[in-house]
């Protein structure tokens, strides 16, 4: 209990404290940049949990039912971004997709190099959380479905999917929740450009240009969304796995 | 609907499953697979049912070549020994999905739906999930879902070996009687011989990925092919170069013509049968003998009695080999 106190109560308590300044919430509130970088932050953290839960089912599906040669190594590989320093990740990034362009692309800069950075860390999440899910997942089942006139398709539609669903939704909002926060891979490809910058970024130059209480406000508008989030996560677990 | 599979074979890795495997199956008929595990009974289920592709030879159903037809399109319901319940399904659900994803109209799968509950008992249930049914009770919900579509010939992969023996018991006789009333040609694997000799029209035992033998459940046990059908469809005992039933032994306190010296070696009681053990004085290997309570008393057998053993003019028996 007090390990978690100290850990986590108390830096919680210090930014609510800090963040209790009502100039400062005005400020936040008035500052347009501020805004557009929030909204852009939260669009950005959704694309990630949407793509991400659209490729980290597929890859899951092709780990655990395909054979090939390199399975293994592809399964180590898919955890780099997590082993990864986020900086040294967003090197890598700026390197292979930055103004060197050694693959034709140049997106540091841009939004879209953004969102890059930001799948590539949260690659992990929704991948191990669906893996297991598949792996318990019975042969037997939908050999039941495909006797009973069902299509390969309809099987993944419904019997597969429904099973994969909480796993997929937590580990998309796991990655959601990771990347409104994440700094270290952005830092470097989005080019110290307003039009690219993120809430922790904001965050960052609200603290350098000594307005600690203008980046407590903001770190607690983070905080609560991922807390509103995860409410909501738990509320859908509960319906979905009330028969599990 | 009539089947019959042809030189089928099948191999995984280096497993034989099945080699060379040749049956035929009545239309409308409740036959039993029968064998130990691992003997390729259950790959020959899934291969007639298109879940498995067999490495060589033909399956036919109702004389059509449907070794190349996907199992979603040769109309077979088929029920697993652990249900494979949808699990995020309700009962009623579970039942109506063959139904549903056919596009048949809703009042016709309502209809549909709520007879098949009735015909397995689970008209209360319809709106449990899987998860909240007893095993049995998950069982007849897989039933009645793989009855739901009409097939022309239902699989059943060891259906009651999950369960408990009361349920199991249950169970069979009710498969039975559903059996005699829905006449649809039904194959049920197992590896409980009583449950293939109590239930099954027709029994094909497979052994080691061959068939063993196939006929009625009398004809197997009155006229066995082999040392091994013998030997599995009910208790034997060796009584020189033959293979017997322990109850198809006579014993005499007086020596026979023919008869085998033995000297009694152990008696057990088992309610109204006792069984001995009888050492053949030329030290062949040791008899059992299953003996009424009253027989064992007319006798006066005790442990140490010199008998002399025979078996039964009707005593069905193999010879072993040298």
């Amino acid at each position: 209990m007090l390990y978690l106190s100290l850990l986590v109560g108390l830096p919680v308590a210090a930014l609510i404290s800090l963040s209790a300044d009502s100039t400062a919430w005005s400020a936040v509130y008035h500052d347009a940049h501020t805004r557009t970088v929030l909204e852009f932050t939260f669009a950005v953290s959704l694309a990630v949990a949407v793509l991400n839960s659209i490729t980290g089912v597929a890859l899951a599906w092709v780990l655990v039912r395909d054979d090939f040669p390199g399975k293994r190594i592809v399964n180590a590989l898919i955890d780099l971004p997590f082993a990864l320093p986020t900086i040294v990740a967003g090197l890598v990034l700026l390197t292979l997709y930055g103004p060197t362009k050694p693959v034709g692309l140049n997106v540091a800069g841009t939004r879209v190099g953004v969102l890059f950075a930001l799948l590539f860390v949260s690659l992990p999440f929704v991948v191990r959380a669906v893996q297991p899910v598949l792996l318990t997942l019975e042969r037997e089942v939908e050999d039941a479905a495909a006797c009973l006139g069902a299509k390969q398709w309809t099987i993944f539609w419904r019997i597969i999917l429904p099973a994969i669903r909480p796993a997929a939704l937590t580990g998309a909002t796991l990655a959601f929740a990771r990347v409104m926060g994440e700094f270290g891979s952005v830092v470097l490809i989005s080019g110290n450009i307003p039009r690219t910058e993120i809430a922790s970024q904001v965050i960052f130059n609200d603290v350098e240009n000594g307005a600690p209480a203008q980046a407590a406000v903001v770190g607690i508008i983070l905080l609560g969304t991922a807390l509103v989030v995860f409410v909501l996560l738990g509320l859908l677990m509960r319906r979905w796995t009330r028969h599990g | 609907m009539s089947i019959q599979c042809q030189n089928v074979s099948k191999s995984f890795g280096d497993f034989h499953a099945l080699q060379d495997v040749t049956v035929e199956i009545d239309s409308g008929q409740l036959t039993a697979v029968l064998g130990p595990s691992g003997g390729g009974k259950s790959t020959l289920l899934r291969i007639i049912a298109g879940l498995e592709t067999a490495d060589s030879g033909t399956v036919l159903i109702e004389g059509q070549d449907v070794t190349h037809v996907l199992a979603r399109d040769r109309g077979i319901g088929f029920v697993f020994q652990h249900y494979a319940a949808f699990t995020h399904m309700t009962v009623w659900e579970n039942v109506a999905f063959g139904l549903k994803i056919q596009k048949t109209p809703k009042e016709k799968i309502r209809g549909r739906v709520n007879d098949l509950l009735n015909l397995v008992h689970l008209d209360g249930l319809a709106k449990r999930y899987p998860s909240e049914l007893s095993g049995g009770q998950r069982q007849r919900m897989a039933l009645a879902r793989a009855l739901a579509v009409e097939p022309g010939l239902l699989l059943l992969d060891e259906p009651f070996g999950a369960l408990d023996v009361k349920v199991r018991q249950e169970l069979r006789d009710w498969l039975r009687r559903l059996h005699d009333e829905v006449h649809t040609t039904t194959i049920f694997v197992t590896h409980d011989q009583e449950e293939a000799m109590e239930i099954a029209d027709q029994i094909i035992v497979i052994n080691a990925g061959r068939v063993e033998q196939a006929g009625t459940p009398d004809t197997l046990y009155d006229r066995p092919a082999n040392q091994f059908v013998m030997g599995f469809l009910g208790p034997v005992t060796q009584l020189g170069d033959r293979m017997v039933r322990p109850h198809d032994i006579r014993v005499s306190t007086q020596p026979e013509a023919g008869a085998q010296e033995a000297v009694v070696d152990r008696l057990t009681s088992l309610g109204f049968e006792t069984r001995i053990v009888a050492r053949p004085t030329n030290n062949g290997s040791p008899v059992t003998v299953q003996l009424t309570r009253n027989q064992i008393n007319e006798l006066n057998l005790q442990v140490g009695s010199r008998v002399y053993l025979s078996t039964y003019p009707t005593a069905q028996q193999v010879s072993m080999p040298a």
